[in-house]
């Protein structure tokens, strides 16, 4: 059997030359973040995992409202400042998870705030605005109202709820809130400094009225309308959205518009009794009002999403919102109350911090594991191997180098980050890439047994051990493969290093090691077969790879191995 | 080494065979008695859930200056509860409670820090809701299932359904020694032991496969001739490819345990140490199952086919009598249709196992 001659070897080297020279063209292109990018579990930081369960009891999550979580959380964690949070789901449909990545310590109030699903409070409002900024930030406040860009909020609720979720479904807005947002303006008292910051705050810029920003319901509030058409001075909340028992949209009987119905408990029936009963008694807001008026605003994530005013006392322990709804707004803004902006509900599975010393011991210790594991492999595959061990270890290098650079590229163009799990997954990707060569210099040991010259058995051995590496790798991928796209955490992160070493394996398999062996094969010193070619004639019972000794080798070991002969009739 | 290497030689031509797939009811009983203490284990031991699967707190507090004592009362006093302290030998004490909300978690935090004098940045806490494990458990045996499925699927197609059925009974023996281990040694189950679980899955049947391959190989055509039974086929095929399965487990099990020395050394338990665990005890499982329980058991449903009984029949007789003519009459032309010399190749088993006695009647090939 005459061995087909594979393509040339070292077309097949320059390949993988130009292959490791792109990524790392594209790895280190100058002026881009060329280092990979570590878990939490690495580099310090806060993980939490969330649940998201649907609103109504028995339905499902859609993807819809999924991104829609996925990207509020996000300006929430945004908007506290901390940079390089990562919010980010996990499967899909019911089975999916949400997980917010924060890196440094102390992340408590991070961790409360994702978990919580409604940032919600009710404040009296005490001063309304125009929306655009007087430039003049010492002027009256007053004085600066412009007729043309007066909210007609100023009795009616004048939020269009679905103005907010548009908001805050867009994901650049989240990108720009990460590194400019400025910090919400927050007072402990009405102070003349706190007023001239409210006259200062410009409604007109986005970043100003997209939320995220959660405020602190002790403290005096100056914020935008959700439009950003208003802007408001609000004294501290009388009611937090936990308060809330119930919101629901209804048409009420001969009405003209949709409303939406409130329902507080005990605590917000009280404060809501004692809110209604002082501010229904002042006069109505309006652009050149009075300072304090009769409205209060909805506040959620830090921006006024309605701002209805009180007509009477509410002493019932319930509420109505009238605005001149549609149906779907009144919906909307009734979901809000109820759970916050958020689609679903949230529940906290699993809280992780890790200090920044202890992910870098992790760091370390997952490093210098591999290159211990790496050192055990190669110095087991020298002795072993000789020089075909050599090109073994090579090869481990040459999938290295691969790895990483995949890796840095991946960090760049889909933001995959090494955890832990992902170091583990590559330490144990170790051994059964040097298993495909082991199973390849086996194979060329099998057929110079056979009798065949050394370069035959390069080829030949090649052909045999490619269809069994394949079979077996694609195995090892399946395995990848399902662990990947059904679990959750740090499985997942294991999984996409598994997967990605076992088609570097490949990869080194058919462009490095193979067309190597056979350069090797064809030089003169290890035709000769010394016993440092891992392939000397002591090694394989006087099958040598001498092509001059072979005949009489072939016959010394037909006598020393009465099978020798059968066995090819067996496979004849 | 080279005494290694000459080994892989002799085993390659069948000069040294080990009777893996002969003697398999020995591997069965050995096999059956380790599930047995597993099976047993599970049962009444059950595993030891980390805290992932229970739900709880956990906090982590490196270097710590405090004794196990110490951090229980703090850990108590502050939670109310009863709390599990242990330290590892890296000198971090690990405090374990029942399940905290966030603002509880980084109080105790806090006062644990303090009262091992570490800064509370240091502590590692992880906080984990009882329904969590549930989730991971239930995405894991989903994972299984469906990789089962495929894997039958592509292993009936690129070899057979029995070598498939015979992969999975590997692999079962595998998961369920692991397994067994664990409720035996009441180590800690935690998320990374199930990724190890699942490694081993793809790990095991790689092994497999790379055994199979060469079966295949050895017994294509092997009904059209009537020198080797299929077991002795498989069985030479195992002893072939026995050098790669050694090397191959070593090479695997090196970088495993160098994760466990660095992991035991440097960082004590966690997420690096668990999975170097369970991937040491599976891996050396997969090892084992590939030789003497996938081959041996694939041999068990292929010598249930009718043609293979028929080859084996065959070969008996063949072998009987090529060896009465050889016996009787040497240097007499002997009545089977090909010369003696192949008849008596023909008795490989027989030959290794008697040894050099019979190496003077063999004829040197050239002179035949």
């Amino acid at each position: 059997m005459a061995p087909p001659t594979t393509s040339n070897p070292l077309r097949l080297l320059v390949a993988l030359g130009v292959l490791i020279v792109g990524l790392a063209v594209w790895a280190f292109w100058p002026g881009t973040d060329s280092s990979v990018r570590l878990g939490l579990d690495l580099q310090g930081g806060t993980q939490v995992i969330l649940k998201p369960k649907p609103v109504t009891e028995g339905a499902s999550i859609t993807e819809e409202q999924l991104t829609q979580t996925v990207s509020i959380i996000r300006q929430r964690v945004d908007g506290l400042g901390v940079a390089e949070a990562e919010v980010t789901t996990q499967g899909s449909g019911d089975g999916a998870v949400i997980v917010v990545a924060v890196p440094g310590v102390n992340q408590d109030r991070v961790v409360d705030l994702v978990q919580r699903t409604a940032l919600l409070d009710f404040r009296p409002v005490w001063g309304l605005y125009p929306a655009p900024a007087s430039v003049d930030p010492a002027a009256d406040p007053s004085a600066s109202a412009s007729p043309e860009a007066a909210p007609q909020a100023s009795g009616e609720a004048s939020a269009s709820p679905e103005a907010s979720a548009e908001a805050s479904a867009s994901p650049d807005s989240s990108a720009n809130a990460a590194g400019e947002a400025a910090p919400l303006i927050q007072a402990d008292a009405n102070t003349a400094e706190f007023q001239q910051q409210v006259a200062a705050l410009d409604c007109t810029n986005p970043l100003n009225y997209t939320g995220g920003r959660p405020d602190d319901p002790q403290k005096w509030l100056g914020t935008c309308d959700v439009t950003g058409a208003a802007k408001y001075n609000l004294e501290p909340a009388f009611i937090q959205g936990t308060n809330v028992t119930n919101a629901n949209a209804v048409l009420p009987q001969g009405g003209v518009g949709w409303i939406v119905s409130l329902d507080f408990d005990g605590d917000g029936a009280k404060a809501l009794a004692e809110a209604s009963t002082t501010l229904s008694a002042l006069p109505e807001c309006g652009i050149a009002g009075a300072n304090p008026c009769n409205a209060f605003a909805i506040v959620l994530d830090g921006v006024v999403t309605s701002a209805p005013r009180f007509n009477e006392p509410i002493l019932g322990g319930s509420a109505q919102i009238e605005g001149n709804f549609t149906a779907e707004e009144a919906r909307d803004l009734a979901n809000i109350l109820k759970y916050g902006a958020l689609p679903v509900t949230l529940e906290a599975v699993d809280i992780t911090t890790v200090s920044p010393t202890v992910g870098n011991d992790q760091l370390r210790a997952g490093i210098i594991a591999g290159l211990l594991g790496l050192l055990l492999v190669g110095i087991y595959l020298l002795v072993y191997y000789r020089a075909l061990g050599v090109v073994a270890v090579l090869s481990l290098a040459v999938a290295g180098v691969i790895l990483y650079l995949t890796i840095v590229v991946l960090s760049k163009a889909i933001g995959l980050t090494l955890t832990l799990a992902g170091v583990a997954g590559a330490i144990v990707a170790i051994g059964i890439t040097a298993d495909s060569f082991i199973v390849y210099f086996e194979r060329i040991r099998d057929e110079i047994r056979e009798g065949r010259s050394l370069r035959q058995a390069c080829d030949s051995g090649w052909i045999r051990a490619r269809r069994t590496l394949l079979a077996a790798d694609f195995v090892s991928l399946l395995a990848a493969a399902v662990l990947y796209f059904l679990s959750v955490g740090s499985v997942r992160g294991f999984a996409f290093i598994l997967g990605l070493t076992t088609l570097i394996d490949v990869l080194v398999a058919f462009w490095f090691t193979h067309p190597l062996v056979v350069l090797m094969g064809r030089s003169s010193w290890m035709q000769k077969g010394s016993k440092w070619t891992g392939l000397d004639s002591g090694r394989l019972g006087g099958a040598s790879v001498a092509g001059r000794r072979g005949g009489r080798s072939r016959r010394s070991s037909a006598e020393t191995s009465p099978t020798d002969s059968s066995t090819k009739e067996v496979s004849a | 080494m080279s005494r290694i290497g000459n080994l892989g030689h002799r085993l390659y031509a069948g000069e040294v065979s080990y009777d893996f797939v002969e003697r398999r009811k020995r591997w069965y009983a050995i096999s059956a008695i380790i599930l047995l203490l597993a099976v047993g284990a599970l049962l009444f031991r059950g595993l030891n859930f980390g805290i992932e699967f229970r739900g709880g707190a956990d906090f982590s507090l490196p270097k710590a200056t405090c004794s196990v004592e110490d951090a229980r009362t703090t850990a108590e006093e502050a939670t109310g509860a009863q709390v599990i302290v242990t330290e590892t030998a890296s000198g971090t004490v690990r405090v374990q409670t029942e399940e905290l909300t966030a603002a509880a978690s980084s109080q105790v935090a806090g006062t644990l820090a303090e009262a091992c004098g570490i800064p509370k940045g240091e502590v590692k806490v992880q906080v984990v809701g009882p329904t969590w494990g549930e989730e991971i458990s239930k995405k894991a045996l989903q994972g299984l299932v469906i990789f089962l499925l495929l894997v039958t699927i592509f292993l009936s197609i690129y070899f057979e359904w029995r070598m498939a059925l015979s992969a999975l009974v590997a692999l079962a023996h595998d998961l369920v020694i692991t397994v067994g281990i664990y409720a035996l040694t009441g180590l800690e189950v935690t998320p990374a032991t199930v990724i190890g679980l699942l490694t081993i899955l793809g790990y095991s049947l790689y092994d497999t496969v790379v055994v199979f391959d060469k079966v295949k190989e050895n017994t294509r055509g092997v009904t059209g001739q009537s020198i080797m039974t299929y077991s002795e086929s498989a069985n030479l095929a195992v002893n072939q490819t026995l050098v790669r399965s050694i090397n191959t487990s070593v090479v695997a099990l090196l970088p495993v345990l160098a994760i466990i020395i660095v992991g035991a050394g440097l960082l004590g338990a966690g997420t690096l140490l668990d999975l170097a665990v369970v991937l040491a005890i599976g891996m050396a499982a997969g090892t084992y199952s590939s030789i003497f329980i996938a081959t041996p058991f694939l041999v068990d449903l292929k010598e249930r086919q009718p043609e293979m009984k028929a080859l084996k029949a065959r070969v008996l007789a063949r072998r009987k009598q090529g060896r009465s003519a050889a016996g009787a009459a040497v240097g007499t032309e002997s009545a089977s249709d090909d010369d003696a010399g192949v008849a008596a190749d023909a008795s490989i088993g027989r030959r290794t196992e008697s040894g050099p006695r019979q190496q003077p009647k063999r004829k040197p090939r050239s002179k035949r």
